[in-house]
């Protein structure tokens, strides 16, 4: 044992027996325990290096926290800057949306806690045992339902993203971060029951053609679903990542529509409503409707297109010359992703990304590129494909079809530029 | 009959109405909705009218209604503040500023007394009496100059109402942008 290493040892357990003196000693006045304990800290050589090799961290001389000291666990404190992106100065947050930190998360699963949020009327307090569903209109025998009912059928769990539509807006290409830019999607595991079972059991009269979905939150927020969705892959969920919904998220009953954009996935729900048509709702009509240049809206433009980036290393990181991992997520409303491809020549010439599985239907797919920096100014981005054929288009190729307009949809590829200092930023700058 | 046989008669249907439910679905499980229940609940106005209730209420009266309770968030005038903006941006949908309007881009009437029955206002959403409601759309759709000064509107006469852009929505076209998976030597 070297000398450094016993010293180490015994200031260790000076350290120790000091700390249950604290610990005991609540009695004893602050100043003379400071007095103390300072000089010993303030006079260790190497302050910063004190945990360091071939020191022993102080992490080690003592026991750590109680076990079950923090009945629900939260992040480390030295993640507390990895949080929801909510945007500043809004003119309310009632009606407003904030977003995942994507380049701070790793994986295909957004934490609870940190998924995207985008309400219309703030987010409500509902207890369980008071919300109902009811299934009313083209059905042979209309349904309430009490959370306890709709646990009680077959369930399901599958992992989908959900998507806000305007992620980003035509005219918000320009943000600093990937989460600034993307930062409205998620993807979690859901788990509930197939909506197809619970309209069976309300016995779904053939003239049925749409589904209006209601949500109990201060906006009643109302979107129509198409009865092709309602008997494919859409469900009604009460669980995510294991857990019960979180209220912003639709506790204790919300629509998935996997694929399909956010605002359809009806939070809180508390109506279904068999009917012939569409509402027409102010959300599906005024709202939530692509404007083209020759004056027309689209109307129902439920898919999310594919669509990927790059969110290490992304804008406000800084990389060192030499190997890099390029990674992010790719994703589609369309289907799987077969394949993301990285450029970083500015998109002169692009080559395959390694997809990691799981690659699941509608699902957040994580891609990663081996690269080594030369140090040069580079440009890179990423491009997805999903099984339908389609490709991920640049901004030119979407807004010479749409315009500028079309504020939803906006699925273009996102290009970060890196300075020879190694710092990212984003490539598209405001002309 | 007395409140005892009120009771058990409706305690007889409740049980019969939950055995029906039980032997035609596949899970029995819930219980059937009563029409009170569901006539409380269904709040959905067709782009038709369908669902408007009886009433109605005049552009006078939505005026008043308006200062009192929606104009700190969307302006004296509808100009839009907190809120939206309500009036005006007729011929502008084509520019490269369109402004969406209730006047210039909502395509159905019947949709305004959905909303605001539903959502509005903000601070007290389904506070408003069915009156309330029709008023409020009258003054609207008047500030819009699509009714006159004096209208009273009700379920028929704001399921007349023709909206200047009631043709303005087309079907989703997508995919409607080709990118090539272009890999070497590309333009960009």
């Amino acid at each position: 044992m070297s000398v450094q290493e016993r010293s180490d040892r015994k200031s260790g357990i000076m350290k120790r027996s000091r700390r249950d003196v604290l610990r005991r000693g609540s009695v004893l006045a602050g100043s003379a325990l400071a007095g103390a304990v300072l000089p010993e800290s303030a006079h260790a050589a190497g302050e910063a290096d004190k945990n360091l090799p071939p020191n022993i961290p102080e992490w080690m001389k003592s026991p750590g926290a109680d076990v079950g000291s923090e009945l629900y666990g939260t992040p480390s404190l030295f993640e507390k800057k990895v949080v929801r992106n909510v945007p500043k100065d809004l003119k309310q947050y009632t009606s407003a949306s904030c977003r995942t930190p994507l380049q701070d998360l790793d994986g295909i699963i957004t934490p609870n806690g940190l998924f995207y949020e985008r309400h219309h009327g703030g987010i409500p307090t509902i207890d369980p045992a008071e919300h109902r569903l009811l299934i009313h209109g083209l059905v042979e025998r209309p349904l309430i339902l009490t959370m306890d009912d709709v646990r009680r059928f077959p369930s399901q769990s599958r992992i989908h993203f959900i998507e806000c539509s305007g992620n980003p807006a035509y005219d918000a290409i320009y943000g600093k971060t990937a989460s600034d830019l993307v930062g409205l999607v998620s993807c979690a595991e859901w788990t509930g029951v197939p909506l197809k079972t619970v309209l069976e059991e309300a016995g779904l009269k053939p003239q049925a053609k749409w589904v209006i979905a209601e949500g109990a939150d201060a906006a009643a927020l109302t979107r129509s679903i198409p009865i092709e969705k309602c008997l494919d892959d859409a469900m009604l969920v009460y669980s995510q990542n294991g857990e019960r919904l979180r209220p912003a998220q639709g506790y204790p009953l919300r629509v998935l529509l996997p694929g399909f954009e956010g605002n359809m996935n009806v939070k809180w729900l508390r109506r279904l409503h068999a009917t012939d048509e569409p509402a027409y709702s102010r959300e599906e009509t005024s709202k939530y409707t692509d404007s083209m240049p020759d004056g027309k809206a689209r109307q129902f433009t439920f898919y999310m297109e594919a669509k990927s980036i790059i969110t290490r290393p992304s804008g406000t990181h800084k990389i060192e010359k030499g190997f890099n991992e390029i990674t992010g997520i790719a994703w589609s409303g369309h289907g799987r992703i077969v394949g993301v491809e990285v450029s970083v020549d500015e998109g002169r010439s692009w080559a395959p990304a390694q997809l990691q599985a799981p690659v699941l239907t509608r699902a957040l797919t994580r891609f990663r590129f081996p690269w080594y920096w030369d140090g040069e100014p580079a440009v890179i981005m990423s491009r997805a494909t999903d099984e339908s054929g389609y490709v991920q288009p640049t901004f030119a190729e979407l807004t010479k079809v749409r315009g500028l307009n079309s504020f939803y949809h906006n699925n273009a590829i996102l290009p970060w530029r890196v300075a020879t200092s190694g710092e990212v930023s984003n490539a598209n700058v405001k002309a | 009959m007395s409140k005892l046989e009120t009771s058990a008669a409706l305690l007889l249907a409740a049980v019969i109405s939950s055995a029906a439910h039980a032997e035609s679905s596949k899970y029995g499980i819930g219980r059937l909705a009563t029409d009170r229940e569901v006539a409380g609940w269904d709040i959905d106005i067709g782009r038709d009218g369908r669902g408007l209730p009886p009433g109605g209420g005049s552009v006078q009266d939505g005026r008043k209604l308006f200062e009192e309770k929606c104009a700190s968030c969307h302006g004296e005038k509808a100009e839009g503040g907190i809120g939206d903006r309500l009036v005006g941006g007729q011929g502008t949908l084509t520019s490269a500023k369109p402004v969406k309007t209730v006047g210039s881009f909502w395509p159905y009437a019947p949709t305004l007394f959905d909303y605001i029955r539903r959502a509005m206002p903000m601070n007290a959403p389904q506070s408003l009496s069915n009156q309330e409601v029709y008023a409020l759309s009258a003054y609207i759709l008047n500030l819009n100059g699509l009714v006159p000064d004096n209208a009273t509107l009700d379920a028929k006469s704001l399921a007349e109402i023709k909206m200047p852009n009631r043709d303005g929505f087309v079907p989703d076209p997508r995919p409607d942008v080709k990118n090539e998976a272009c890999s070497k030597d590309c333009k960009n």
